[in-house]
């Protein structure tokens, strides 16, 4: 029977939790990398031993982490795994966690700025990882989407990393701006169908895309309205804070931003509002059906100050029609008095039939679904904040 | 021997108990003791200082023989009972909490 595996990113430590092909009882180990910020923990599509996690701390900075073996044991790629580097001799370059922006004349336009929240010029400092996204087809190249906002890439397993600098230098970079959150590079969608296409998004200065691999990029802002900006229609500058896309259907992307949810039809060319009748259209995460292209979920959240559900109320809200038509989901969630919040990067599906929909809270909880979101249990609830929520359908 | 005492979570990184001692070839100063230690524990680098610039990251202390060292050049010298190896190079981080 199949499994499945719940990579959880917490504000003190990452989680990984295991089930059979039922879905019902959890497996919790961790916590992994105790008392460190785990923004993100992801596996290889490509070889599912092969995890990747994003470390960080306020004091010690950025760490990149490697399981090869599906998160038994973890390693700084570079470095022995488990091991001490103890001898000078031949020992590998500790770059493992070397994010330098590209300042190069050759292969980009070197920006020395971009907007600080009160308008005026800031330079470009690296803070943290907030989102890995392996390759879906080699284990060794990997993609991170880093705070202040770029697009890094390793083809080496993490051992070092290098900017695809187009994206800063396509033209727009200096007028940049962080969000509440901090100027992050969040999302990172690889399309299944053309390995040269990749979408990704940044708070908050919005959607962007590539067609030649990462060396040149575009907006793809289109559509989005922004009422708390100056000018609500600007080519870039909107607070997106993610973007969800079903494999199967690489062009139709759907989007939480700050206020709204958005889909497109063509590859972000453009996007429509589907809102509809959600009780609130802030929130952070989106994620689509693994089977059912037209099915999707958000979490809504009451406002940009009031991060909590609606009513006290913690209702997933899932859409069979592509949008605007919503129906909340609640049996097996709080229904009074519960004020959590769910970060952008806290809900994943996996590919079972039917459908397991995971999401994961600031309370500590990790609420699941193995019927597609009809009912839900927490598989685990006194964890620190959670920060991200990734599964693994494995073999 | 230089000796030198890693917060908690940089001796778990380094996959260390207690001091580390260290060779440091010539003069004993900040600079040549984070580079031996980043030689030796490749690991560390980025940790402690930045990996380009090799400022000290801003929530990382030095102190010896009692005294706050953090705000000393690089290049100046440790004091000699660190360079003897009488007393520990401690590598702190700033205390958060409360």
């Amino acid at each position: 029977m199949s499994g499945t595996r719940v990579l959880v990113g917490t504000r003190k430590g990452a989680f990984i939790l295991t089930s059979d092909g039922k879905r019902q009882k959890w497996d919790v180990s961790g916590p992994h990398f105790a008392g460190w910020e785990i923004y993100h923990v992801k596996g290889s599509p490509a070889d599912p031993n092969r995890l990747y996690a994003s470390q960080s701390s306020s004091w010690f900075g950025q760490i990149i982490q490697r399981s090869d073996d599906g998160g038994k044991t973890w390693h700084q790629p570079g470095t022995p795994a488990g091991e001490p580097t103890t001898t000078p001799d031949g020992m590998p370059k500790g770059e493992s966690n070397k994010f330098v922006y590209d300042a190069s004349s050759e292969t980009g336009k070197p920006l020395t700025t971009h907007q600080w929240y009160d308008g005026t010029p800031h330079p470009w400092e690296f803070k943290r990882v907030w989102h890995i996204e392996p390759s879906l087809t080699d284990p060794n190249t990997v993609y991170a989407g880093v705070e202040d906002a770029a697009l890094f890439r390793s083809t080496d397993g993490g051992k070092s990393w290098q900017e695809l600098s187009g994206l800063r230098g396509h033209g727009s970079g200096a007028s940049w701006a962080p969000g509440a959150g901090g100027m992050c590079l969040h999302t990172i969608l690889l399309d299944p169908s053309n390995p040269k296409r990749i979408f990704i998004a940044i708070s908050s200065a919005g959607a962007f895309r590539t067609d030649d691999g990462g060396q040149t990029w575009e907006p793809i802002n289109r559509g989005l309205h922004s009422l708390y900006i100056p000018n609500p229609t600007p080519e870039v500058g909107h607070c997106v804070h993610r973007i969800a896309m079903n494999p199967s259907r690489p062009k139709v992307l759907f989007m939480q931003k700050h206020w709204d949810v958005m889909r497109s039809n063509d590859a972000g060319e453009s996007w429509k509002e589907i809102s509809g009748n959600l009780p609130t259209d802030f929130g952070f995460v989106i994620d689509v059906h693994a089977h059912e292209p037209e099915t999707i979920y958000v979490v809504p959240i009451k406002s940009d100050s009031e991060h909590f559900p609606p009513e006290g109320k913690l209702r997933v809200y899932r859409s069979r029609t592509g949008g605007n038509e919503w129906e909340p989901l609640t049996k097996g969630l709080p229904q009074s008095d519960c004020y959590v919040n769910v970060l952008r990067d806290a809900m994943a599906v996996d590919g079972l039939d039917p459908c397991g929909v995971y999401f994961g809270t600031s309370g500590g909880q990790v609420y699941a679904s193995a019927n597609a979101g009809d009912s839900w249990a927490p598989i685990v609830r006194d964890l620190p904040p959670v920060l991200s929520v990734e599964v693994q359908t494995l073999p | 021997m230089i000796r030198v005492i890693l917060p908690a979570h940089l001796r778990k990184l380094a996959h260390v108990d207690g001091e580390v001692k260290l060779v440091v070839e010539g003069p004993v100063t900040q600079r040549s003791v984070l580079d031996a230690l980043e030689a030796r524990y490749p690991m560390l680098q980025g940790t402690i200082r930045d990996h380009v610039t090799k400022k000290r990251r801003a929530f990382v202390r030095f102190f010896a023989c009692g005294e706050d060292l953090s705000h000393e050049p690089a290049d100046a010298p440790l004091p000699n009972a660190v360079a003897t190896g009488a007393e520990p190079f401690m590598v702190v981080g700033a205390i958060a909490g409360g």
